[in-house]
């Protein structure tokens, strides 16, 4: 009940602020369209959309969540929402549903878009896709709330985003195939959630039978998103010095 | 008087830390059930920490908190206790409507609760604003409107009538004393001395020591001067004395 008022809440704190659910469920989109006349080529640009609706769910949730999370700290909301009979996870779930709704949008546009206009045919089935998509919206707001926890004000928010984005795309298998890389780098690859997410999305999109590898993939993304909710709740504390 | 009745709040030896510094040195008072208890003293002495502890967000290092009966913080209290921060703490980016819709879910507060607490803090006209857009005046009693959802019976109000002018005021103190007549106990902290005159009691603080808690007469007898400021004063120079 209180998760839902919550994600209602939250909900309507989006709806009274039109521009930020723009450029949440247009830019993506945007992107989307500038890559396919930028790649001018067919083959090249069905490689690159699939990454592309893997990354942007995630970033753009994790930004969002990680500020507005913030802004809950700082405003003294959290204080009050402490002292009330509200529980960690029915505000982490409250967040979740929210942007998971979000997401939705966002990937929805997204997808609509670059298989219409842009004449993207992936093989595989849509249902595996928007999931993966899902999947990382989730694992952004996820991570978003976390990370919220160990920055003091929006300012150094923002700048956990290069620092949580970067070295998973690198280290992704998008640039250079992981099994490539050194050792060591392979390694930390394979402790990154992005890392299975990408390829979830490959196998998506590749089509045919989706087999173990795929759901292995899935599993291991929604068991860090849970992992990310644990530890995000372990940092809402009752009592604050 | 009340000396059957357990009190509302009942504070032992509280110290509490922050950072290096030791911020409150062994409280010990009491607040009585059903009346208006002001918490007076220079900003910095530690009224804040003194109402987040007893409100059970605050990390406490010594001493003990009984509120209504409970240790501070006890789950059960939650629901009972209506809580306003300094700052006024709502949603910036939500009307006061549904700031208070909001809060009256998580409390489970009736769904008539958002209407009844708009009138009380006389903010009717001004339901359907965002938070951002109001005055100062207006957003500390919206603010004070959600610590009222859900008709909580004990009120602890860190500073609610900050940059409010005189009638609001005024009526806000009758609110308080209405609220205080059906029993509710609050605790109302302030800096302004000219409110001291409408508790039933006073607590002063002065650097995380108690120097007087006393009901205004019985301050006002014990220091031979009618002004509760002067009474203040009069107190710390006592205490340099000693």
């Amino acid at each position: 009940m209180i998760t839902l008022a919550t994600a209602r809440r939250i909900g309507g704190q989006l709806r009274n602020d039109p521009r930020t659910i723009a450029l949440m469920v247009l830019v993506p989109t945007l992107i989307m369209i500038l890559l396919y006349y930028v790649i001018d080529n067919e083959q090249a640009f069905a490689q690159w959309a699939p990454v592309l609706l893997s990354i942007f769910p995630f970033l753009v949730m994790f930004l969002v969540t990680s500020i507005s999370t913030l802004r809950e700290r700082t405003s003294g909301t959290l204080e009050r929402l402490m002292a009330s009979p509200l529980r960690q996870l029915d505000l982490l779930l409250g967040y979740g549903l929210a942007f998971g709704v979000a997401a939705v949008l966002q990937v929805t546009v997204a997808l609509a878009v670059s298989l219409t206009w842009l004449g993207y045919e992936p093989r595989g089935d849509l249902w595996a896709l928007v999931l993966v998509a899902l999947l990382n919206a989730l694992l952004g707001t996820a991570l978003g709330l976390l990370c919220s926890a160990f920055a003091r004000s929006e300012f150094q928010a923002v700048q956990f985003m290069p620092l949580v984005m970067v070295p998973q795309i690198l280290l992704g298998g998008v640039i250079v195939p992981r099994e490539q890389m050194a050792t060591v780098l392979e390694w930390i690859s394979n402790v990154l959630p992005m890392s299975y997410a990408l390829e979830a999305m490959r196998l998506a999109v590749i089509g045919g039978d989706l087999g173990g590898d795929f759901w292995r993939d899935i599993a291991v993304v929604a068991g860090c998103v849970l992992l990310a909710l644990v530890l995000g709740a372990a940092t809402l504390k009752r009592r604050t010095p | 008087m009340m000396s059957s009745e357990e009190p509302a709040i009942a504070v032992t030896g509280l110290r509490v830390v922050r950072g290096a510094r030791e911020v409150l040195h062994g409280l010990s008072f009491q607040v009585p059930k059903g009346q208006i208890t002001g918490l007076l003293g220079p900003s910095g002495c530690g009224k804040t920490t003194l109402i987040r502890s007893i409100v059970g967000v605050q990390v406490v290092a010594g001493g003990e908190v009984t509120v209504l009966g409970r240790p501070a913080g006890s789950a059960e209290l939650r629901r009972l206790i209506g809580y306003s921060t300094q700052n006024p703490a709502i949603y910036r980016d939500l009307s006061v409507l549904e700031n208070l819709r909001y809060f009256a879910a998580v409390l489970g507060a009736p769904k008539t609760d958002p209407a009844r607490v708009l009138a009380e803090v006389g903010l009717e006209g001004a339901a359907h604003q965002l938070g951002g857009t109001l005055s100062g005046g207006q957003l500390s009693r919206a603010s004070l409107a959600v610590s009222l959802l859900g008709s909580p019976r004990l009120l602890t109000l860190d500073e609610p009538t900050v940059g409010l002018d005189p009638v609001l005021r005024k009526e806000l103190w009758e609110l308080f004393q209405g609220l205080a007549d059906r029993g509710v106990t609050i605790l109302v902290s302030s800096h302004v001395m000219d409110e001291a005159a409408r508790c039933q009691r006073l607590v002063m603080l002065r650097d995380g020591e108690i120097l007087a808690d006393d009901s205004p007469s019985g301050l006002r007898a014990r220091t031979g001067t009618e002004d509760l400021e002067q009474a203040f004063l009069r107190l710390i120079e006592e205490r340099q004395a000693a």
